[in-house]
């Protein structure tokens, strides 16, 4: 019985938690992988391009609540979502082809484009500011839990309680949904073999016939997709706030970069690494020991690692780590 | 004398600027953008060396700007003899016991063949000495904290000058340059972008949550300043006759004795603050030439010739016998060190040191504009752009704010837009310097004073 509620509380306190945080950074790990490999940039508007399509989303919603519109039990934003990722590719094209463009065809270094990207970064950051402010936002409406603590114990009769919020189960669900059909699109269709022979070799995808302007369209209106969708789901489960999307860029680069840049599988992998790191090594085990440990070794102290204060700092050292050791990333990502 | 006059135009448009926001707005202003201005300008050019000299892109500027404002409160805080009494011994062991781990580690990379064994070494050494560090610090960390939380509950600095801490910022910047160069300049331009920017925010959140350090997020106030303070200057006779013979017109105009005392007291407390911002504004021109002299005697020495050598083709250079390596290193670490020195010379101007302020935008991200803007390569060019985009920072809300209220003049006070528009004024800040980095990036992409290769 203990053993179980030792589980109960390790899938309560960090689990559940880690894999929802997870998701979402594996959504955004995988918009700035897809940026790097096939436009060939580091790009430093990442965050706030999810916020800029979150903004959306929230104004939507909130519009759509004024008329009266919502989807029952679930948070009215997901309705709003094909609207958002539209606004949101719309903007990005838009983006590429007074920023970016000129500088791919005129094939800058790296450097220059990951530069022209801090200036998008600055204006994307103004035009949200302006066009929403910078103020602490929910947005989220509909059931809150799907199992509640209570309940739980009620059920099972056991001393711990497992919540588990909607937001947390729709991270998860619709992480599932978009990846799956991102791989497959990536792996079965043309377009994205195209997509990937274009990110291994440039110069011999366009020698084989591939048209480089579908493939830099196509690119944005994936990663439109992912940081609208990503955003979306970190603003449901959190709270929307420019500052915090723009400070969510650095563990989103750890994420992808800890998984090996260019490569998309290990996006999605480095976002559950950072994630599960973060939240593991700051949880306070004393609760999960008291459970398993016979009472005579009981723990006086909290028995945690390191202060939730340095969560942050944790998934940077693990980045740092993989840039020493394998600067490749765990899987081979694009050579440095 | 020609090829100097760009560099003089642009610089005698930039003063007109400040000179106009002091006949405008006020001198106290003018005098405070200036001040900023010119510690911007030592920023740009640490990363102008680091960028513009090497081609070595850090963006961890945010990182090295802090460390140099804790070593202001390191410096010249009065020690606490009550957290010393309860925590000191402890926490010198815990350094004790860093260094022990730094050497013992060096100790076994040099001495023991690479080897699985090695690793496992390495690893014990660093596990223990962080178990013995938790067990030791631990402890000592919540006595320190409790001494007199409200006001101290931090182990407080030396009690020096406080102008030697700008020194000891820069030499705590380059302690951290060398570490992060030895870790990441083997990687990749962009790579390396993004991992001094980590690194950075390690380090800055360090200082936020150590409070036994520097009081992290509580802030340090009331720094020592190396200028005098405005009360004292209130109440010196010198000072008030100085203001009352320059403002002897003005103050002949008074009707009454009352009236002209009301007066020259209004104009004291203006000028006793004009003062100390002329005395900081004085230090920093000091700092900036001697770093200009410095750094433009480097750029056409024989060691310049060859940072740029290895800048524009590392493989050539390094085939002529260029230690590569370590010169990007000697470099990283040269250009971090100004920045530290900038960081201390920050916190001394405002006399007061708060960790939560570092973030990046800030810190790292307007700093690079000011480079790109400025021109990279350039000295001149370098400190121009500090001036230029700090200017354009500051004094954009209230450019925003008249553009907004003429092109809105037409609608009624109560417009939902307008109201909108002005409440959103200080974001037009980053929209302004987004659209001039681009506009830079595109049309100009060696910036506003372009690098220049003196023939011999």
């Amino acid at each position: 019985m203990d053993l179980i509620n030792a589980v109960i509380v390790l899938l309560n306190y960090t689990i559940i938690p880690a894999l929802t945080y997870g998701s979402q950074l594996a959504l955004g790990a995988i918009f700035v992988t897809l940026i790097y490999g096939i436009l060939r940039f580091a790009n430093f508007a990442t965050g706030d391009m999810m916020s800029f399509g979150t903004m959306f989303a929230v104004l939507l919603t909130y519009y759509f609540q004024s008329i009266g519109i919502s989807f029952g039990f679930l948070p009215t934003a997901l309705l709003t979502i094909p609207f958002a990722i539209f606004m949101m590719i719309l903007y990005m094209l838009l983006i590429d082809q007074t920023v970016f463009k000129y500088y791919r065809i005129k094939k800058s270094p790296p450097v220059q484009l990951a530069m022209v990207s801090v200036g998008v970064m600055f204006v994307t950051q103004a035009v949200i500011r302006i066009i929403i402010g910078p103020t602490d936002r929910r947005f989220l409406d509909g059931e809150k839990f799907i199992l509640k603590a209570t309940e739980f114990k009620e059920m099972t009769g056991l001393a711990e309680g497992l919540t588990i919020k909607s937001t947390q189960m729709i991270t998860i669900v619709v992480t599932i949904i978009v990846v799956a059909i991102m791989f497959w699109f990536l792996n079965k269709t043309k377009t994205g073999t195209s997509m990937r022979a274009y990110s291994d070799n440039e110069d011999l995808a366009l020698l084989s016939g591939i048209d480089p302007k579908k493939v830099v369209l196509i690119t944005w209106i994936i990663a439109g997709i992912l940081a609208t969708i990503g955003g979306i789901l970190y603003g449901l489960d959190k709270s929307y706030r420019p500052f915090v999307y723009f400070n969510n860029m650095l563990p989103i680069f750890a994420a992808a970069i800890v998984g090996g840049i260019g490569n998309p599988y290990g996006a999605f992998f480095g976002g559950y690494v950072i994630a599960f790191a973060e939240i593991f090594l700051t949880y306070a085990y004393k609760r999960f020991l008291v459970y398993i440990l016979p009472e005579s070794l009981e723990p006086n102290s909290l028995m945690q690692l390191l202060s939730t204060d340095y969560k942050f700092a944790i998934s940077f050292s693990i980045l740092v780590i993989v840039l020493i050791f394998r600067p490749s990333g765990i899987f081979e990502g694009k050579r440095i | 004398m020609r090829n100097y006059l760009n560099i003089i135009v642009a610089y005698s448009i930039m003063m007109l600027l400040i000179i106009l926001v002091g006949i405008f707005q006020s001198w106290s202003i003018a005098l405070t953008i200036f001040n900023y201005c010119m510690i911007s300008a030592v920023m740009t050019l640490g990363a102008n060396i680091q960028w513009g000299y090497a081609g070595l892109i850090n963006f961890g500027i945010m990182g090295y700007t802090a460390l140099g404002g804790l070593a202001v409160v390191l410096v010249s805080v009065a020690p606490v003899p009550e957290a010393w009494s309860v925590g000191g011994v402890n926490m010198m062991t815990c350094l004790g016991i860093i260094i022990i781990m730094i050497f013992s580690t060096r100790y076994i990379l040099k001495n023991i063949q690479k080897s699985k064994k090695r690793n496992y070494f390495i690893a014990g050494i660093i596990i223990v000495g962080l178990i013995l560090i938790k067990i030791i610090a631990g402890p000592a960390i919540e006595q320190i904290e409790a001494v007199d939380p409200a006001k101290t509950g931090f182990l407080g600095g030396l009690g020096l000058p406080v102008l030697f801490s700008w020194i000891v910022g820069g030499l705590f910047a380059a302690g951290l340059a060398f570490i992060v160069g030895k870790v990441a300049l083997g990687l990749r331009a962009d790579y390396l972008a993004i991992a001094t920017l980590l690194i950075a925010e390690i380090v800055v959140s360090i200082i936020k949550h150590e409070d036994w350090l520097a009081r992290g997020v509580k802030n340090v106030i009331g720094l020592k300043r190396p200028a005098p303070y405005e009360i004292d200057l209130q109440t010196s006779p010198w000072f008030i006759n100085l203001v009352e013979k320059f403002h002897s017109a003005k103050l002949d105009l008074a009707n009454s004795l009352s009236e002209r005392q009301d007066i020259l007291n209004q104009l004291v407390i203006d000028a006793s603050s004009v003062y100390v911002k002329l005395c900081f504004a004085g230090m920093f021109l000091v700092v900036v030439i001697i770093l200009l002299i410095i750094t433009q005697k480097a750029l056409y020495s024989p060691w310049g010739r060859m940072m740029r050598a290895i800048r524009d083709n590392e493989e050539a250079a390094s085939a002529m016998g260029k230690n590569v390596v370590k010169q990007h290193l000697f470099i990283f670490i040269l250009g971090s060190a100004i920045v530290g020195i900038a960081g201390a010379m920050m916190v001394t101007n405002d006399g007061l040191f708060t960790p939560g302020s570092y973030r990046p935008m800030r810190y790292t991200f307007v700093i690079w504009v000011m480079v790109i803007v400025g021109g990279t390569g350039n000295n001149f060019g370098a400190i121009l752009g500090g001036f230029v985009v700090w200017f354009l920072w500051v004094e954009a809300a209230p450019i925003a704010l008249f553009f907004i209220n003429l092109f809105t003049a037409h609608l009624p006070e109560t417009n939902e837009i307008k109201v909108h528009l002005i409440n959103s004024a200080p974001y037009f800040r980053f929209l302004l310097v987004g659209i001039g980095l681009l506009l830079i990036m595109r049309f100009r992409p060696q910036g506003i004073i372009p690098e220049k290769i003196i023939k011999q």
